[in-house]
């Protein structure tokens, strides 16, 4: 086959980009340099450096910070919230994935009123979508209102500020970052490719894991990345629904930054937690590598 | 009629969507071996059909028999058929040697047995040297070859294709014809092909299945069909026919003589007259209607004629000529020899019909196109 120069023959369309492609990127560069770069490198010097006893951030290089992340307090705290981020992930993953592919099935019309309904709560601030989770949950709460009216319970149950709450309030922030990517990867699925898949004897299971799954499995690593990846860090629902009994590294890392006014080692924390994200996410792209070949 | 079972056994299928009824009440035996099209234009069931035989549709009423088991209600990956997909549908994360060999990996056939049936396959349709390439590597003739070899790996009683060839340029696609043929011979495989394509329903099938609204217009072999059409829709819809209202004037044993639209008056077979209607249909095949500079020997009809249009078409012209009586045909000639006579717009000539090209035909419930010009 006669290809032309420059062409990329497994995919004639790519170019490389050319000077209005640089120009038009540029505001992208600026706010990447601007806003991810430098801080990243910022926070990499602080890390190194060590305080004053007024909280001061002093130049002098060390490891310290980085010995203490690795201290079992620390440990314990980073394990809980990989652990509560994980558990969030799962929940929104079983939940997500069929909404997604199932809004994906959908016509047009219904689809799009379907993905409003999705999106809906981004009109509302988070904060106030969290504070109003409190007021269902609390002990004079709605829900508990709701049971003991039925009679379903003797006395207020004790929702809020449990773990369990927490996993609410994750689950409830994050699922829409599921629903979305998967629904995205869903609906270019070709129905044809399922239905070759049963026609060549596949039952709905191998169907399952052997054509979709593969084919949403760019949707579910994007929706695993955003769910996970955020849910480590987050340290506003874990206050607010948590109380402090459940601390998250988001809530360590916040404190080091304000009352505990040590800097270098939030940097240290934030770094290792950004660490965590990479690999993260290289062994969801070794997973879907793996998984396409 | 072979009295052996029938391979498909389709009786009294009637398949609705809402208040669409797109399979309406069809019965069809298909036996082993055969090469059968469903032909017909869009939205006319075939696809629906087919759908039934693989098992993604179920009929609302009727039943459906593949080599004897009644599969009316089986899921599709419970059948023994498989199919051929239009968009071919080949699996863009598996290669093409995981393409076709995923029907067998499904059946759980061990890995030397399944690799020595792919290997087989992928020479039968001439892939070797593509065995790793990913789908969006090959060509579209490439892409048809891997879903039809895909299709033919497990060895399924049925082999069903739903317009396959109708994404390939023409040349392609007649050469995928007669690949298509060659191997359903070797195969020895019932084969139900979908196409909207006439000429490519005549140059494969054994039977062809004329569908028109839902409804089966006529069952028979490509030269039946194409000699001997029922229906209006069925003459004019294969090949390009002339189609005239005829009325019937008087009965004389097994001839009549009738008067077409525009009054010319013509004796025909009355054979296939429907039974007391005093009108139908006639229809003759354009290459039917002798051309000639004299009066046509050995034609029962003969009649003077003006040629009003002349459209060169290479090998054949296509002449338009109006009767003195004022009856327009569509006429072939084939641009032969310069020794032989041409004719050209405006020549006065003779036009012959004979006994045996005309054939008078049934009214279609929507005629897709009576007295075209």
């Amino acid at each position: 086959m006669q290809t032309l120069p420059g062409v990329n023959p497994e995919n004639p369309h790519a170019r490389r980009p050319g000077l209005a492609g640089w120009l038009l990127l540029a505001p992208m560069i600026v706010w990447l340099l601007l806003f991810v770069v430098a801080p990243m490198a910022i926070l990499l010097v602080y890390s190194f450096c060590s305080r004053d006893d007024l909280g001061r951030v002093v130049f002098s290089f060390t490891w310290s910070n980085y010995a203490r992340v690795f201290d079992p307090i620390y440990l314990q705290v980073l394990g809980r919230s990989v652990l509560y981020a994980a558990i969030t992930t799962a929940i929104c993953l079983a939940a997500g994935f069929p909404a997604g592919w199932f809004i994906a099935r959908q016509r047009a019309a219904v689809r799009n009123r379907l993905l409003l309904l999705v999106m809906i709560p981004f009109w509302t601030s988070f904060l106030i979508r969290t504070y109003a989770w409190i007021t269902i949950l609390k002990s004079e709460g709605l829900l508990n209102a709701t049971l003991l009216a039925a009679r379903a319970i003797p006395a207020p149950l004790e929702m809020l500020y449990t773990p369990a709450a927490v996993m609410v309030g994750l689950v409830y922030a994050y699922l829409p970052f599921m629903i979305l990517p998967v629904y995205g990867s869903a609906e270019k699925l070709d129905n044809a490719l399922v239905d070759a898949a049963h026609d060549l004897g596949a039952g709905p299971v191998r169907a399952f894991s052997e054509v979709i799954i593969p084919l949403t499995w760019p949707g579910i690593t994007a929706g695993v990345l955003l769910v996970f990846v955020p849910a480590i860090g987050m340290f506003a629902i874990t206050d607010l629904m948590g109380g402090a009994k459940v601390a998250m590294i988001g809530n360590v890392i916040q404190n080091q930054f304000t009352k505990a006014r040590n800097w270098p080692f939030g940097a240290a924390l934030g770094i290792v937690f950004t660490l965590l994200f990479v690999l993260t996410y290289l062994a969801l792209q070794w997973r879907g590598r793996r998984a396409r070949t | 009629m072979p009295d052996t079972e029938p391979m498909i056994d389709l009786r009294n299928v009637t398949k609705r969507f809402g208040a669409f009824t797109a399979v309406d009440d069809i019965t069809l035996q298909i036996q082993a071996g055969e090469f059968l099209t469903l032909l017909g234009p869009s939205g006319c069931g075939k696809t629906t059909l087919l759908r039934m035989l693989s098992g993604f549709e179920t009929p609302d009423v009727g039943s459906i028999h593949i080599a004897g088991e009644e599969v009316t209600h089986l899921a599709p990956y419970r059948r023994n058929v498989n199919q051929v997909f239009q968009s071919y549908a080949l699996f863009p994360h598996l290669s093409v040697r995981e393409n076709i060999g995923f029907g067998l990996r499904m059946q759980k056939v061990s890995d030397v047995e399944s690799r020595r049936r792919v290997a087989e396959v992928i020479d039968l349709v001439a892939l070797g040297g593509f065995e790793d390439r990913m789908p969006h590597q090959l060509s579209g003739g490439q892409r048809q070859r891997v879903a039809l070899a895909r299709a033919i790996v497990p060895r399924p009683a049925v082999l069903l294709l739903d317009e396959p060839l109708s994404a390939l340029d023409a040349k392609l696609r007649h050469q995928m014809q007669i690949e298509l043929k060659r191997l359903q011979k070797h195969l020895g495989m019932t084969f139900v092909f979908v196409t909207h394509d006439q000429e490519e329903a005549l140059t494969m099938s054994d039977r062809i299945a004329v569908f028109n609204q839902g409804r089966l217009e006529q069952l028979g072999t490509a030269t039946d069909i194409y000699h001997q059409p029922r229906t209006a829709f069925v003459a004019d819809f294969i090949g390009e026919a002339n189609l005239l209202e005829a009325e019937l004037l008087s009965r004389d044993g097994a001839t009549g003589l009738i008067r077409l639209d525009g009054g010319l008056e013509v004796r025909v077979p009355l054979s296939a007259w429907p039974l007391d209607e005093p009108r139908a249909i006639l229809s003759v095949r354009p290459e039917k209607v002798c051309i000639s500079s004299a009066p046509v020997e050995g034609a029962q009809n003969s009649f003077e004629a003006t040629i009003t249009e002349e459209i060169f078409q290479g090998a054949i012209d296509h002449l338009v000529v109006r009767t003195d009586a004022g009856t327009v045909f569509n006429a072939v000639v084939a641009n032969e020899s310069a020794m032989m006579q041409a004719f050209h717009e405006g020549d006065r000539v003779w036009c012959g019909l004979h006994y045996d090209d005309v054939v008078i035909v049934r009214a279609s419930p929507k005629p897709a196109g009576v007295a075209k010009p």
